[in-house]
């Protein structure tokens, strides 16, 4: 499996975000977007993601363009954001099993149990503390997997103990032949990564 | 078409567990309504004159209630950005978010309907043909109303505009659902007038989604 990016450029309100970023990624590898705030770390990751369009530039999965074909890069990759995309009133069980079938996929209690999450599974995700909905949300990449994650500051609000066990897993879905892109301002200490500064991307031009 | 019954049954059960779509549009339905009589009088003829669009005007004024919420929640939680990258045709996800506004907040007001039209003094045979009219009619309520809520999902404060884009869209729906319960009170056909609004609501079926889910591309860009 293979990610290119290509000459990527990003205006929002009139404003040059980035301009003509490229990489390539493959099984196994990290990428690690860094970047100042407002340095465009989570447009870009929607730009891969399809949400946001680029001024310029394109995405290749597999190395086929997917605004040619978007069903090939439909479903391969989950994407977790800095909202958590969780509903309230649900709990944490109902929140991933929803997920889970709305991109068909099955895997809800691995994904509890991976996460810890099997002893506040069914409290309503409205009274769960920050960190235990960001645990929620990324125990979809478990209960829904694919072999692209897409990570915006994805150990944000979790304490040590969880930002070691999302490593763990981080590392283990690498491992098995799956990529991700990932910014956060935290260091993981992940070998087998690859560095995009946005702040030295933007010093080139 | 997992995706599709999920989205719907989810939408259903916040609704169920929230409660606040059922009982905020119902209840502003039912004082909406028997504000008319208080404001226009006890005189039995004149409401019963009235009745066909006080129901329909009330029911198009409690569905407005909810339409800001059909894609904001969503839109706010980050939800909305995850259901865009489903496997399922955007186009589709809007059905499914449209039939669940319809089931819960434009379904219960049907139910109730017969109650109030007896309250307005409704004659027999148009308690039938206001019942049926707005079976086939109101469909075309949320799903117009979901291109009014897919423009408006970004701003603060939306719901105003909303209004102001999407009521004069319901004209025509107003107009043939009254007329099918004039038409049936006078021992008129009822047929064309319920034809007419079963073309509206096929439309508005092919049509809405479309425009919806154009809106909604441009909210999260």
């Amino acid at each position: 499996m293979s990610l290119n990016a290509r000459h990527l450029s990003c205006i929002r309100q009139d404003r040059l975000i980035f301009k003509n970023i490229s990489f390539s990624l493959n099984s196994g590898e990290v990428l690690w977007i860094k970047g100042k705030n407002g340095a465009g770390k989570s447009s870009l990751l929607r730009i891969i993601a399809g949400l946001l369009k680029p001024i310029q530039g394109e995405i290749l999965w597999q190395g086929e363009n997917v605004k040619d074909d978007p069903d090939i890069f439909q479903n391969q990759f989950r994407y977790i954001a800095h909202q958590d995309a969780l509903k309230p009133a649900l709990t944490g069980t109902e929140n991933l099993r929803f997920w889970s079938q709305y991109f068909g996929t099955d895997n809800v209690p691995a994904a509890l149990k991976e996460f810890e999450l099997e002893r506040i599974a069914d409290v309503p995700t409205g009274i769960m503390s920050a960190g235990q909905k960001k645990r929620t949300n990324l125990a979809r990449l478990i209960a829904c997997p694919a072999p692209l994650w897409i990570l915006d500051e994805p150990v944000s609000s979790l304490d040590t103990h969880y930002i070691a066990l999302f490593r763990n897993q981080l590392v283990r879905h690498v491992k098995n032949g799956g990529m991700a892109v990932l910014a956060t301002h935290q260091d993981l200490e992940l070998d087998f990564i690859q560095m995009l500064d946005l702040d030295a991307e933007r010093g080139k031009s | 078409m997992g995706s599709f019954f999920s989205l719907l049954k989810r939408d259903i059960q916040l609704a169920v567990r929230q409660g606040s779509a059922f009982t905020m549009t119902l209840s502003f339905f039912v004082i909406a309504v028997t504000l008319f009589p208080l404001g226009v009088g006890p005189e039995l003829s004149i409401l019963a004159r009235i009745s066909p669009g006080v129901l329909w005007v009330g029911a198009l004024l409690a569905c407005l209630l909810t339409l800001d919420r059909m894609f904001q929640a969503d839109f706010e939680d980050g939800s909305l950005d995850q259901l865009m990258l489903g496997s399922m045709p955007l186009e589709i996800m809007v059905l499914a978010k449209i039939s669940a506004h319809w089931l819960t907040s434009v379904f219960p007001l049907i139910l109730i309907t017969p109650i109030l039209a007896l309250s307005l003094n409704m004659p027999g045979e148009g308690i039938g043909a206001m019942i049926l009219a707005l079976l086939l009619g109101s469909p075309v309520l949320s799903l117009i109303g979901a291109i009014g809520a897919a423009l408006t999902v970004g701003m603060r404060r939306g719901g105003v505009l909303l209004s102001l884009l999407v009521l004069p869209l319901y004209i025509p729906v107003l107009i043939f659902g009254v007329a099918a319960v004039e038409a049936a009170i006078a021992v008129l056909p009822v047929g064309p007038h319920l034809l007419l609004l079963s073309g509206l609501s096929l439309g508005a079926l092919v049509l809405c989604p479309l425009a919806a889910a154009a809106g909604l591309r441009l909210a999260v860009d």
